[in-house]
């Protein structure tokens, strides 16, 4: 497991406390597991990706990311509809560990509400809430 | 006592390493609202001559062993067990060892289940098979539930009424607490196959089962019951009680079935009065995810070599839990490994040739009793298991034989109390074990009670 | 011996079954075809049959026999697995399940026919009863799980005769995942309870979650930690004020025999697994068994069919209209249960001992161990107990580090990385059947352990060094599983 400060949370995105990440200066969003979430999950065997189009609720289940021994449930980070998901993650679920943010993207979401991602946590925030666990 | 090794002088030495003064004073968390107040009421102990004795007396008592006279089948059937199945699996390293959670020290029972689950595949004509289920009736259930799942939001399922009785009512079981519900579609009374006109009225399902051959003896027809199911955008669950039969039928496999599930007692199990027996499960490669059941998987270790895993964990309820495909832990693991056994022993070539021999044994005795005056019900082939209306009063023949430890057929009236075609209806089974003399006897019994 | 009594020695290695063979081998001995042929099938009906290789007897006698050889059992040593009870498998019992008037028995011979195999489980059910302290039993779940799913659906039929619906369980957060696992298929919420700091549940913590929309809940006692839920017969009393039910899971009945009284504690319904307690092999992962115990309320739905004891004789029961339904084909698996019923008259009262010598054995290597590897809970365990990887960290080793080596030192490891609370979780459960001579080994291995920790941990990482296979792939056989040979 890494130490905090070798994790990576990218400036420009958006974080919840659910240790997922957001693109929120472009639409569709894409999102992701952070890099802290791919390092305690371990070697990622699985993606359960969304029926593109689908519409989710704040909350619910949009994903989940399978290691050998756990499994992660990514949550609609806000109410949406699946515009896209990350396809290459069915051959390779390993990006999710090289790329938590590049090439290890899970979907993109096209809010029902932009205005909402704004009340996700920033980078300095979400580093904040990982020193306290 | 033979298993409690611990001597006085132990225990002493024991209770000061561990600083206390008394064996009781280790069970002090135990509050007097939770403790017994009285002893155990158990009898005494038994020496190990004194349990053979006892048991010996019991097993008396039972219809039971070599020399067959008992012709039923009916899910639970009588084969030949080669003399090295006992002793190869009898070997403690298989029957002392636990779930292979270790891999490392597990390489036995781990190459075994997956050579078990290669050949259950190759058996059952899928591509994939688990390390199986608890017996052909929970198989079947957990069948129907994981078509369910892969359903996306139908909450049906048809069940043919030649599926054995027995095992659509395990599926009731596990279905009542559920909001799932089991539509039924009748035997044709002439063929003694299902009837699939009701189909059509029937929206809503995940899935179509049918076993073959069914519990009338009757061989199902498949293919049609594949597209049928298909066009009614449900799965195909292909079930069975005598997969024996698969050495002459064609797989459901190569029938087009979705998920197949069945009992594997046949293949080198003891009949055991009904248990331990064997689920078997296979599904196809791409819904592999929603399978239940453990499997073990083929893989590397860090020097290259070859050696198995038990893999796809994240179904199972250790690492799921409440969201798992199945709450299955223990399995029939060594009754896998005796399967596994069997099909290795009897080959390509053996299964063929005992399977053949089966239908012929049990045409044999159809053709004799026939000559008495029985009556074929249905018109379909079957493979070692028919139906035949008895005359009337049979019934009480029947119970005379039975005081010569002969069981002449299983009585199908109570099981099927809707069919009046069942009343004086029996289902007789002929297998390997069953010789000619032993049929023979059997018929001239019938007939010197019938005069 | 210093702790090192594992060598190696002479093991095979063995191809997969497809991978022998010659077409036209054989290893069974055909009958005689003593009647004439059946005329041919229809074509449509005529298969291929399936592709098995064909082999010689010796041939797979060998290949089980160094398949066997690759396999650490009971009768190896030392397999210390937490809440798995892995006992002394005693030899007797094999030879009475393999007598032919029971291995050869049709399950649906006649009762008049069947006497000596429904006396055995009548007779079992009445000992499991007086184990328990309960009213009633069944015996037809086939595995702990399956008791589990018994267990939640009497609960379902049991609220459904209230004319009530309660869709939500409290689960304890120590619990084995068949527990969520089987409440789930009965279409009940678990409902996370949390332990207290103790390691075990406070009545506080269960009121606060208690409403007449719950079920009831589901608790191990002893749980997993090892420790006796000291406040049960309260809890369960809070359960019971709001018309819920109490399940106990009985994994780890080993640890109480002769000391709880089931009933009195106020639990409703129980399972047993007869493959721990009661000394039937485990099997590589089964055939175990499951049976229940229930108070007399719960007692009308119990499954059919039920085995009863009539004038003249046993019986099978099926005329049960308030029943749940039959779980298995027909019985369970009688020659499990033939195993535990073997057991049970050959220690009658002596199951206390039992219990007693299983939970010395447990505290005999806490206590020796406690100074060397942190100890989630510091006080007297019950059967088992849980130590943890914490004071390893700073030396680069993990618990699965630790389970490795002990390989090489000739021990099973414990169970690791469970229960969930506890981080770096090892489970020791010595049972009953280990002697003091034994016990000492064990303890000798894992100090020296511990000491390689600190001094030499890459002795750790590389570790097992002595097993014909090392650290397998786990992590591509899920990424691209290859479930079926030959292809």
């Amino acid at each position: 497991m890494k130490d905090i400060q070798d994790i990576q949370t990218p400036d420009n995105l958006r974080y919840t406390d659910a240790h997922e990440w957001l693109a929120a200066d472009t639409s569709p969003s894409r999102m992701g597991i952070t890099d802290y979430a791919q390092d305690q999950l371990g070697d990622v065997v699985f993606v359960e990706l969304p029926e593109p189009g689908s519409h989710l609720e704040k909350g619910a289940v949009c994903a989940t990311v399978e290691s050998v021994k756990a499994v992660s449930e990514v949550y609609m980070p806000v109410s949406g509809t699946v515009s896209e998901v990350n396809r290459s993650l069915e051959d390779t679920p390993e990006l999710v560990n090289r790329s938590p943010y590049g090439e290890g993207w899970i979907l993109e979401i096209t809010p029902d509400d932009p205005a909402s991602l704004t009340a996700l946590m920033d980078s300095p925030a979400y580093r904040e809430m990982l020193k306290g666990l | 006592m033979r298993y409690l090794p611990h001597t006085p002088e132990d225990v002493s030495a024991m209770l000061e390493r561990v600083g206390l003064p008394s064996v009781e004073a280790l069970f002090e968390a135990l509050p007097d609202a939770c403790r017994r107040e009285t002893p155990m009421d158990l009898p005494a102990p038994l020496t190990e001559w004194d349990l053979i004795i006892r048991m010996e007396s019991l097993a008396a008592s039972m219809a039971a062993g070599s020399g067959n006279r008992v012709f039923m089948g009916a899910g639970s059937y009588s084969h030949y067990i080669p003399a090295l199945i006992p002793q190869l699996l009898g070997r403690s390293e298989f029957t002392t060892a636990y779930t292979p959670y270790q891999p490392e020290v597990s390489q036995g029972t781990l190459q075994a289940i997956f050579e078990y689950q290669t050949l259950t595949a190759r058996l059952l004509g899928m591509e994939v098979a688990n390390a199986s289920m608890y017996d052909g009736a929970s198989a079947l259930a957990e069948g129907l539930l994981m078509a369910i799942r892969l359903g996306k939001g139908r909450k049906k399922v048809a069940l043919s009424q030649a599926i054995h009785p027995h095992y659509r009512e395990v599926v009731q079981t596990y279905f009542a607490p559920t909001e799932f519900e089991v539509l039924t579609l009748p035997v044709d009374p002439a063929t003694g196959r299902t009837d699939f006109s009701g189909l059509e009225g029937m929206d809503d399902l995940a899935a179509l089962a049918v076993q073959s051959p069914n519990f009338f003896g009757c061989i199902e027809d498949l293919q049609s019951a594949v597209s049928l199911s298909h066009g009614a955008k449900a799965l195909l669950v292909a079930a069975f009680t005598e997969p024996l039969a698969f050495g002459l039928l064609p797989s459901p496999g190569s029938q087009g079935a979705d998920i197949v599930c069945g009992e594997g007692q046949s293949l080198g199990i003891p009949q055991s009065f009904g248990g331990p027996g064997l689920g078997m499960f296979a599904c196809r490669m791409a819904h592999v995810r929603n399978m239940p059941g453990r499997v073990v998987g083929q893989t590397k270790d860090m020097n290259g070599e070859r050696g198995f895993v038990l893999t796809l964990s994240t179904r199972e309820q250790h690492i799921r839990r409440e969201k798992a495909t199945s709450n299955i832990c223990s399995n029939q693991g060594l009754c896998a490994t005796a399967s596994a056994m069997y099909m290795a022993t009897l080959g390509g070539t053996g299964i063929r040739k005992l399977a053949a021999l089966n239908r012929d044994k049990a045409a044999y005795l159809k053709k004799a009793l026939e000559g008495l005056g029985f009556t074929p019900l249905f018109t379909s082939p079957v493979f070692n298991e028919f139906t035949l209306k008895a005359a009337q009063g049979f019934g009480r023949i029947r119970e005379k034989l039975m005081e010569k430890g002969m069981v002449a057929g299983l009585g199908l009236e109570g099981l099927y109390p809707e069919m009046p075609e069942m009343k004086e209806a029996f289902l007789f089974c002929a297998t390997e074990t069953a010789s000619r003399e032993d049929m023979d006897a059997l018929v001239e019994a019938i007939r010197g009670e019938l005069l | 011996m210093n702790g090192d009594f594992a060598t190696t020695g002479l093991i095979f290695k063995e191809a997969l079954l497809w991978e022998k063979g010659k077409k036209g081998r054989t290893a069974f001995s055909m009958p005689a075809a003593d009647v004439p042929p059946a005329k041919e099938l229809p074509e449509a009906l005529q298969g291929e049959g399936p592709d098995f290789p064909d082999l010689s007897e010796l041939e797979v006698v060998r290949h089980y026999t160094r398949l066997s050889q690759w396999n650490y059992g009971v009768d190896s040593g030392m397999y210390p697995l937490g809440s798995c009870t892995m006992k002394y498998n005693p030899k007797i019992h094999e030879k009475l399940a393999a007598l032919p008037g029971f291995a050869s028995a049709h399950p649906l011979l006649p009762e008049s026919l069947s006497q000596g195999a429904l006396q055995l489980m009548f007779e079992l059910q009445e000992m499991l009863k007086a184990v328990t302290g309960l009213d009633a039993a069944s015996l037809q779940p086939a595995a702990g799980a399956h008791g589990e799913l018994c267990g939640m659906m009497l609960f379902d039929a049991w609220f459904r005769s209230q004319g009530e619906k309660r869709d939500r369980i409290l689960i304890p957060d120590t619990a084995h995942g068949t527990n969520p696992a089987s409440a789930a298929l009965c279409g009940m919420k678990p409902v996370a309870l949390a332990s207290g700091e103790d390691g075990i549940l406070h009545p506080e913590a269960v009121a606060a979650l208690m409403d007449d929309r719950t079920a009831g809940i589901m608790i191990t006692n002893p749980n997993t930690l090892g420790l006796f839920e000291s406040h049960f017969a309260e809890i369960a009393a809070i359960v019971h004020a709001k018309g819920g039910l109490v399940y106990c899971d009985g994994a780890n009945m080993n640890a109480v025999m002769g000391y709880v009284d089931m009933k009195r504690m106020g639990v409703d319904v129980m399972h047993f697994n007869l493959h721990k307690t009661f000394s039937t092999p485990h099997g590589g992962g089964g055939p175990g068994a499951g049976p229940v115990c229930v108070v007399e309320k719960l007692a009308p739905f119990l499954p059919v069919p039920r085995v009863v004891k009539r004038e003249g004789g046993y019986a099978l029961e099926t005329e049960a209209p308030l029943s749940i339904g039959r779980l298995h084909a027909f019985y369970g698996n009688f020659g499990v249960l033939l195993k535990a019923w073997a057991y049970i008259r050959s220690l009658g009262p002596e199951l206390k001992r039992v219990s007693e010598m299983a939970v010395l054995n447990a505290n005999y290597i806490r206590a020796s161990l406690k100074d060397f590897y942190d100890i989630a809970q510091d006080r007297v365990c019950m059967h088992e107990c849980v130590f943890s990887d914490k004071n390893l960290k700073s030396f680069g080793v993990s618990t699965l580090d630790v389970a490795k080596r002990l390989i090489d030192l000739g021990f099973h490891p414990p169970t690791v990385y469970f229960p969930l609370v506890v981080a770096g979780a090892m489970m020791v459960e010595p049972t009953e059947t280990e002697s003091v001579e034994e016990l000492d080994r064990f303890i000798e291995a894992m100090k020296r352990i511990r000491k390689e920790a600190e001094e030499s941990p890459d002795l750790l990482h590389e570790a097992p060094q002595r097993t014909r296979v090392r650290r397998l792939d786990e992590t591509a056989a899920a990424r691209t599983p290859c479930l079926c040979g030959g292809m």
